[in-house]
């Protein structure tokens, strides 16, 4: 059983959670909560299951063991109505920014609020305005995505995540593919947001520069597992290899026994599923 | 042993294919029908938008080849029918061949060709982008934003459509009639309506409201199998033609083959 106060001073807690794809364990067994109103960075190598973990805590994909309680309720368990009203109060900022490509950086960020809320067209004009002024965009509601720079995507598919007002913001890779000073811009920006107003925000990165900018708390996954978990002082100050060969940037060594990579010349294949 | 394990596996994986559509349709019927009761708005102003992309912009081309399908039936029919000197029946021959059949059909492979493929590139290009992942996590069903439009605008315009292709086959016939044999225009149309029953025409209208829903079922689905990368878009693009035309004719025999058994003697 689970402790509740545990729980209650999360606002999200994972329990020993498990996430496969089809026979492949991306997660074994992950356990960490966030805090209410904290910064937490989820740091890792490409393929470590960063991405996966983001996508699960925010419902788009299903584990396959554990829990993950948000709010209060295990969203592992819950039905889609519920799912969905947890959803209204967490916005999500993909790598791409994924803006509809139909609609027009207002529409964009207007979206949620036609959808989900009775506001008159005129009130949702005016947060339109104040989000896309907050994420330094004011003046490109007429635009259409693909008149963006990768850059200002980021931004504009920021405040439409936050167009909700959420209490939990999450940022799948928010450098990556942009340029050191546009990358520096958006770092600039998530710490902005975590002053300027009580939320409680999610960074999945592998950028260690912009990681222990804006972190309040690191978690830092290796191959499925967590490694560490602790403020960046802490992290910058621990001694387990991996981590610091993560943290010192030191490659893979590129054959390791000469044993192993006998067996990995001839070892048998799975026979590959189409 | 491997033949009976192969055919075992393809049959599942068709019925697999045809339960997925069946539940595509069933969510956005579910949308379309008690959506509304509980809360979760229509949305009729994409779905008369999709309208207009379907239906109205295909009217030029769609009137252009079922025009000519219109002269080319008179002009094989016309071929068998002076041999017996019953060319006057080429106006017959015609209007039921394109009420029960052709038109149906025509405006079925035009909507493949032109919205079948582009509902599958759509939803296609929106997985790879994460569109369909963020409209999830604004708390916004795909198949509510995306599909039930696109299901409401094909139910409303094939029959629409099919009528006017109906329409532009039967004049296609009437050219022909009149330079090759000897109906003035009105003679033609007048034989038209004397040669058709009401279930001519609604047997066609029911046929291509069937073919809708396929073409859009099919579309969307393949649209969502997309997984990762722009070259899968392609893949379902394809697919979701080739798919849509095999089902519209399986299920064009199957319901032809019911309106003659129906059918009053």
């Amino acid at each position: 059983m689970i402790e509740d106060a545990k729980i209650n001073d999360a606002i999200i807690a994972v329990l020993d959670l498990r996430v496969r794809y089809g026979e492949r364990e991306v997660l074994h067994g992950i356990n960490f909560d966030v805090r209410r109103y904290e910064t937490l960075v989820i740091l890792g190598g490409s393929g470590s299951g960063k991405s996966t973990l983001l996508r699960t805590l925010v419902g788009l994909e299903k584990p396959s063991a554990g829990e993950i309680w948000v709010k209060g309720k295990n969203i592992a368990q819950i039905p889609l109505g519920e799912m969905d009203e947890i959803r209204k109060k967490l916005g999500m900022s993909f790598q791409g920014g994924a803006l509809f490509g139909s609609l027009t950086v207002g529409e964009n960020v207007a979206l949620p609020l036609r959808e989900h809320t009775q506001l008159e067209d005129s009130t949702i004009q005016i947060i339109v305005r104040l989000k896309l002024e907050q994420v330094g965009l004011a003046g490109f509601e007429e635009y259409m995505p693909s008149q963006l720079s990768g850059g200002m995507k980021k931004r504009a598919a920021v405040a439409r995540a936050m167009a909700m007002d959420p209490e939990i913001l999450c940022f799948d890779e928010p450098s990556a593919g942009l340029d050191p000073i546009i990358a520096a811009g958006i770092d600039n920006l998530i710490v902005k947001l975590k002053k300027a107003f009580r939320m409680t925000i999610v960074v999945v990165t592998h950028e260690l520069a912009s990681a222990f900018l804006i972190a309040d708390r690191m978690v830092l996954i290796d191959k499925g597992n967590i490694m560490a978990i602790g403020t960046p002082e802490e992290l910058r100050a621990s001694a387990h290899p991996r981590v610091r060969q993560f943290l010192d940037r030191v490659p893979e060594p590129e054959v390791t026994e000469e044993l192993d990579y006998l067996q990995m010349l001839t070892e048998e294949r799975p026979p590959r599923r189409s | 042993m491997a033949v009976t394990v192969r055919v075992g596996r393809a049959t599942l994986s068709g019925l697999a294919y045809v339960g997925g559509l069946a539940r595509l349709g069933g969510r956005a019927a579910y949308f379309t029908f008690i959506g509304p009761f509980r809360g979760r708005a229509l949305r009729l102003e994409r779905a008369v938008h999709q309208a207009m992309a379907v239906g109205v912009e295909a009217l030029p081309i769609l009137s252009l080849i079922t025009f000519f399908i219109g002269v080319i039936l008179a002009l094989q029919g016309a071929y068998e029918l002076r041999k017996f000197g019953a060319l006057h029946y080429v106006s017959s021959a015609v209007a039921i061949s394109m009420t029960r059949e052709l038109g149906p059909l025509m405006t079925a492979i035009v909507v493949i060709g032109r919205s079948g493929s582009a509902f599958a590139a759509e939803i296609g290009t929106m997985k790879v982008t994460e569109e369909i992942d963020a409209l999830q996590t604004m708390a916004l069903d795909p198949i509510q934003f995306l599909v039930t439009p696109k299901f409401l605008a094909m139910f409303v315009m094939l029959p629409c459509l099919t009528t006017w292709a109906d329409l532009m086959g039967i004049l296609g016939g009437a050219l022909f009639g009149v330079t090759n044999a000897g109906f003035t225009f009105t003679g033609y149309l007048r034989a038209t309506l004397d040669a058709l029953y009401l279930r001519d025409i609604s047997s066609g209208l029911i046929k291509s409201i069937m073919f809708g829903m396929t073409i859009t079922a099919v579309g969307c689905h393949e649209g969502f199998s997309v997984g990762a990368g722009a070259e899968e878009v392609g893949r379902s693009t394809t697919a979701a033609v080739v798919m849509s035309i095999f089902l519209v004719i399986a299920v064009d025999l199957v319901f032809t083959a019911l309106f003659y058994f129906l059918s009053p003697k």
